[in-house]
């Protein structure tokens, strides 16, 4: 591969800074997807209904 | 083609689009990265000059394509938004904003990295360095806008607006290094005349450009389908809100 090459350090720390930055991202992501859903389905069990579920609104 | 764009603009047909889409995106990205990261570790060979810092650029180009890709997605969301005022433009915007700021940090970081070693220095004040650091300045100050206003109808206006002021920088980045005397080395892949990179090298360059494009649809819609699901807790949580007012009481003007 390159280990002899007197720059993998860079190479490794520019990779690692990729894998880190775009894995912070997905994990956001997953955990906002959780985060929501489970505030709807606290929201439904409150008995909260949108004033309509014909979609078409974002806010309905 | 029409009929289909209809469908879209509705956000119950788009959750349930995206619920199908996702697992096979994902699957795709997973498998088209792991070829380009074995073709970035294993396929390439060093270059001539850079030697094997060049599979640094495996990961900085791409990222930086995207990270121009990402805020054009925003600036044509953005015209949906202020003329058609399409239910799902707003949405697509604000969600891209954080992934392009990634996109946008990474490029940064990288060429840091490579820069280091190659050029000897960390960072310059040269015109393509420093129009990418203020496009990472527009992504967080976009951000910071539509969690400033609480109506998302209005942050999503005023965003908007910013956002078609800040594509001025999108041809000053990608023109930067032909209209100046820059540190950074100009186009080598876009161009007139073709590509000047080695077949070696480019096969990989481009197979990871398909591998972060395919991860940034996959993170694009995911988070489009969180900020749709944000938009209706909030809807509900005023219409409980309003429920649970004492008779009599009335609500604070612009609430």
């Amino acid at each position: 591969m390159f280990g002899s090459d007197p720059h993998t350090g860079f190479i490794l720390a520019s990779y690692a800074v990729t894998v880190i930055t775009l894995g912070l991202v997905a994990g956001w992501i997953v955990v906002d997807h959780r985060t929501q859903k489970a505030r709807l389905a606290d929201l439904e069990a409150r008995g909260v209904t949108r004033r309509s579920a014909r979609g078409g609104d974002l806010a309905s | 083609m029409g009929m289909a764009l209809t469908d879209l603009a509705n956000p119950t047909r788009f959750l349930a689009l995206v619920a199908r889409a996702l697992p096979w995106l994902a699957a795709a990205t997973a498998i088209v990265m792991a070829i380009a990261f074995y073709l970035a570790f294993f396929g390439s060979p060093a270059d001539y000059q850079q030697g094997s810092t060049v599979r640094i650029m495996y990961v900085h180009v791409p990222s930086a394509w995207l990270s121009l890709f990402c805020y054009a997605l925003m600036a044509a969301a953005s015209i949906g938004t202020l003329v058609w005022r399409h239910p799902l433009a707003d949405v697509s915007a604000k969600a891209a904003a954080p992934i392009g700021a990634a996109f946008t940090f990474i490029c940064l970081a990288t060429g840091s990295l490579w820069g280091r070693p190659m050029w000897g220095t960390w960072w310059i004040w040269d015109a393509r360095l420093t129009s990418q650091l203020i496009l990472l300045l527009m992504y967080l100050g976009l951000m910071a806008l539509w969690r400033a206003v609480d109506d998302p109808g209005r942050a999503g206006r005023a965003a908007a607006v910013l956002t078609l002021v800040g594509t001025i920088n999108l041809p000053i980045i990608k023109f930067s290094v032909d209209w100046w005397n820059t540190l950074h080395q100009p186009a080598s892949v876009f161009r007139l005349d073709g590509p000047t990179i080695h077949p070696s090298i480019l096969t990989p360059l481009l197979v990871a450009a398909i591998a972060f494009t395919l991860l940034f649809v996959t993170l694009h819609l995911a988070a489009m389908r969180n900020e749709i699901l944000r938009r209706r807790v909030r809807a509900m949580q005023m219409v409980a809100a309003q429920r649970e007012m004492p008779a009599g009481a009335a609500p604070v003007p612009g609430e």
